[in-house]
């Protein structure tokens, strides 16, 4: 099976004449992935790699039948396209921009509240389910289809840890980046429930890294409803405190958000922590088997 | 981004924050001129960029201006070592002079973005002049806390809610709630992330007022606010970072002999982790991100090696975007143009792979190949050790 996007996925690519936005079609479309529509605004009439774009959402929407969007618009304008995209109804929106200021998003997330989008990110590197759905930037060839779900805070670790599983032969179900900002919208206990209540998904791996109390709440959200197999790894053992760490939410804050913390907190509801990120796929293959 | 104290004060002042009469002075003659203008008892407090000052001696009277000048000439052109420096400390280029008040009580404001909730929070204490993150851990319930809607703003029960809670007089709950509303604005305002005001003093005469005060940006919005960019001190921040930041590199130094160089932030995080897990140092944090140019790599690995403190670095790229050919052409432009003896591992994988081995197998330079993080972390402590001896 696989979480919130899948073969039915029809996707529309906000910025879709952009460098990123532009390259970013051509892989999804050569994944497989259905891109049904672009949105450029100025830019209606065009087609890029035969997609074609519209000037609005709610126009691109209304003529393709586009179900999710994909935003690789810059961080001043990025906000003001999740509005839009949710404003067209779009039940999924996936915005990879890094950089959007947090009180942009502070806005974002008080617009969508009790509203029917749900947004992945921003600043992520997106969402797979292998073999039928790529929605971002991921190189999708390290990807194998199959039964474990994987959510992370992060981009290229998450392909170190996918890389992992799939040299030994484990396939994921989906493949989650939520995003490295403070702000997001979906969170790890919002994943962790869809993957949760998704019989396809037999084991979960889950990354995290320094700032923020995400992982704590996980490990509480665990602790109370799951009984799969759940494999943590905290990145920034060795990050010093008060500094951000490249995410904008990668930060210890007064003695706050510290992987040791965090590590602690997942190990104290039973979690496998991989010690090292080498560790990771190895770590979720003897947790599969009922050993760790 | 972070500002001094007298930078944070000026730009409350333009929100109607009230704050001490008060200039700063970079010369003990300036000082004293400010502290005859103000006359009376002033404080002369040294300006940079970390708290702890008073406790470290940054922070004193002067009952006249002949004592200012001195105090000034004291703290000025020297280092101040703080809890929160570190044991190599800050030069003291600038101090602030300020009229001394009469303090009746000292209480805490606070206003972050609270991540949980997607909100910022305003939060006060009558437990002002201490360290907060103390009374958080020790008496968490005298910290109150106000949540706030971005579509309404700060109102003003929340506001009043938050001065009685404080204990203060009906008669100064007014000018509280316009006090509060004004920090708030001038958060929203200037895209702060924080902005603290510790203490928020109660004076003899019950007047309010920030007594200190400090604002850190949110750096995704600096882009919107040239007039906060200008307030960067360059002098506060490591040359190497500086350096970095105009290459649009997010480099940070640390202080170990292993230097690295990832693509991606928590790949890069989890590097550095490794590098320790293997019994090694790391040097630094470098994300190049996902579309680094040749010349960003080689400028990036430059930079690594300005640190006189590394002895081998690791280069560690899973190629999404990034692609390995390109990495492989820009640490050989760089080790070609330093002609550096520092041995250099290099694990690919992902995008371009092959291409970025071949690169470096016909390079002819000694690079160290492995073919994973673990391979990868111990070879590249091995090495740095092997020079140590």
């Amino acid at each position: 099976m696989s979480i919130l996007v899948d073969d039915n996925t029809r996707l529309l690519v906000q910025g879709i004449t952009g460098r990123e936005g532009a390259f970013h079609t051509q892989q999804a479309v050569a994944y497989g992935t259905k891109v049904v529509a672009g949105v450029t605004p100025g830019k209606g009439g065009a087609t890029v790699d035969g997609v074609p774009v519209f000037n609005t959402v709610q126009e691109a929407v209304r003529q393709t039948g586009a179900n999710a969007s994909v935003i690789f618009v810059p961080p001043a304008f990025a906000a003001d396209a999740i509005l839009e995209a949710a404003d067209a109804g779009l039940p999924l929106v996936v915005c990879i921009t890094e950089g959007i200021p947090t009180l942009d998003m502070a806005r974002v997330m008080r617009y969508l509240a009790g509203g029917r989008t749900r947004l992945i990110g921003p600043n992520c590197p997106g969402i797979i389910s292998p073999g039928k759905c790529k929605i971002g930037i991921m190189p999708g060839a390290i990807h194998l289809p199959g039964h474990v779900g994987v959510v992370s805070r992060s981009g290229t670790l998450t392909y170190e840890a996918v890389g992992q599983l799939t040299a030994l032969g484990i396939g994921q179900s989906t493949c989650i980046g939520i995003g490295g900002d403070p702000i997001i919208g979906t969170t790890f206990v919002d994943v962790l429930r869809l993957f949760n209540e998704d019989a396809d998904t037999h084991g979960i791996v889950l990354i995290g890294e320094i700032g923020g109390t995400a992982e704590e709440e996980a490990a509480a959200f665990i602790r109370a409803n799951v009984r799969k197999p759940v494999v943590g790894f905290i990145a920034g053992r060795t990050a010093p405190p008060g500094r951000r760490m490249g995410h904008a939410g990668a930060i210890i804050s007064g003695g706050k958000g510290t992987a040791a913390d965090k590590i602690a907190a997942l190990q104290a509801v039973g979690i496998a922590v991989a010690e090292s990120p080498a560790r990771i796929g190895e770590t979720m293959q003897k947790s599969l088997k009922g050993k760790v | 981004m972070k500002i001094h104290e007298y930078q944070a004060k000026q730009t409350l002042a333009k929100f109607g924050v009230a704050i001490p009469r008060g200039e700063v002075a970079s010369s003990p003659e300036e000082a004293r001129a400010i502290a005859e203008r103000l006359g009376g008892t002033v404080v002369v407090k040294a300006q940079i960029h970390a708290g702890g000052r008073g406790k470290a001696g940054g922070v004193k009277l002067a009952r006249d201006p002949e004592e200012a000048e001195r105090i000034a000439g004291e703290l000025l052109g020297k280092k101040l070592v703080t809890i929160q420096t570190g044991p190599e400390g800050r030069v003291v280029k600038r101090v602030l002079i300020e009229e001394g008040l009469e303090v009746a009580r000292e209480l805490y404001l606070g206003l972050v973005i609270d991540r949980a909730s997607a909100r910022p929070v305003f939060m006060a204490s009558s437990e002002g002049g201490v360290e907060i993150e103390v009374v958080a851990a020790e008496h968490p319930e005298r910290i109150l806390k106000e949540f706030i809607d971005p579509a309404f703003g700060l109102e003003p029960f929340q506001a009043r809610k938050l001065a009685f809670g404080l204990g203060l007089d009906a008669k100064q709950v007014n000018e509280a709630v316009r006090f509060f509303s004004s920090l708030y604005r001038a958060l929203i305002a200037t895209d702060a992330s924080l902005v603290e005001i510790n203490p928020f003093v109660v004076t003899r005469d019950g007047r309010l007022l920030a007594l200190d005060a400090k604002m850190n940006f949110d750096d995704n919005a600096l882009y919107r606010h040239p007039e906060i960019r200008e307030l960067r001190d360059l002098d506060e921040e490591d040359p190497l970072e500086v350096k970095a930041s105009n290459y649009s590199l997010n480099y940070i130094r640390l202080d170990g002999n292993v230097g690295c160089m990832v693509n991606g932030a928590g790949l890069a995080m989890a590097t550095m982790d490794i590098i320790q897990y293997a019994g090694g140092r790391p040097a630094n944090f470098l994300d190049v991100g996902g579309g680094a140019s040749e010349e960003q790599v080689r400028h990036g690995f430059e930079i690594i090696l300005s640190d006189a403190h590394v002895r081998a670095v690791l280069i560690n790229i899973f190629g999404g975007i990034m692609r390995c050919d390109i990495v492989a052409s820009g640490v050989v432009g760089a080790v070609r143009s330093l002609g550096t003896q520092i041995p250099v591992v290099v694990r690919l994988k992902g995008t371009n792979v092959e291409l970025g081995q071949r690169i470096l197998r016909e390079s002819g330079l000694n690079f160290t190949v492995a073919h994973d993080m673990k391979d990868a972390a111990e070879k590249v402590v091995a090495l740095a050790q092997e020079l140590n001896h």
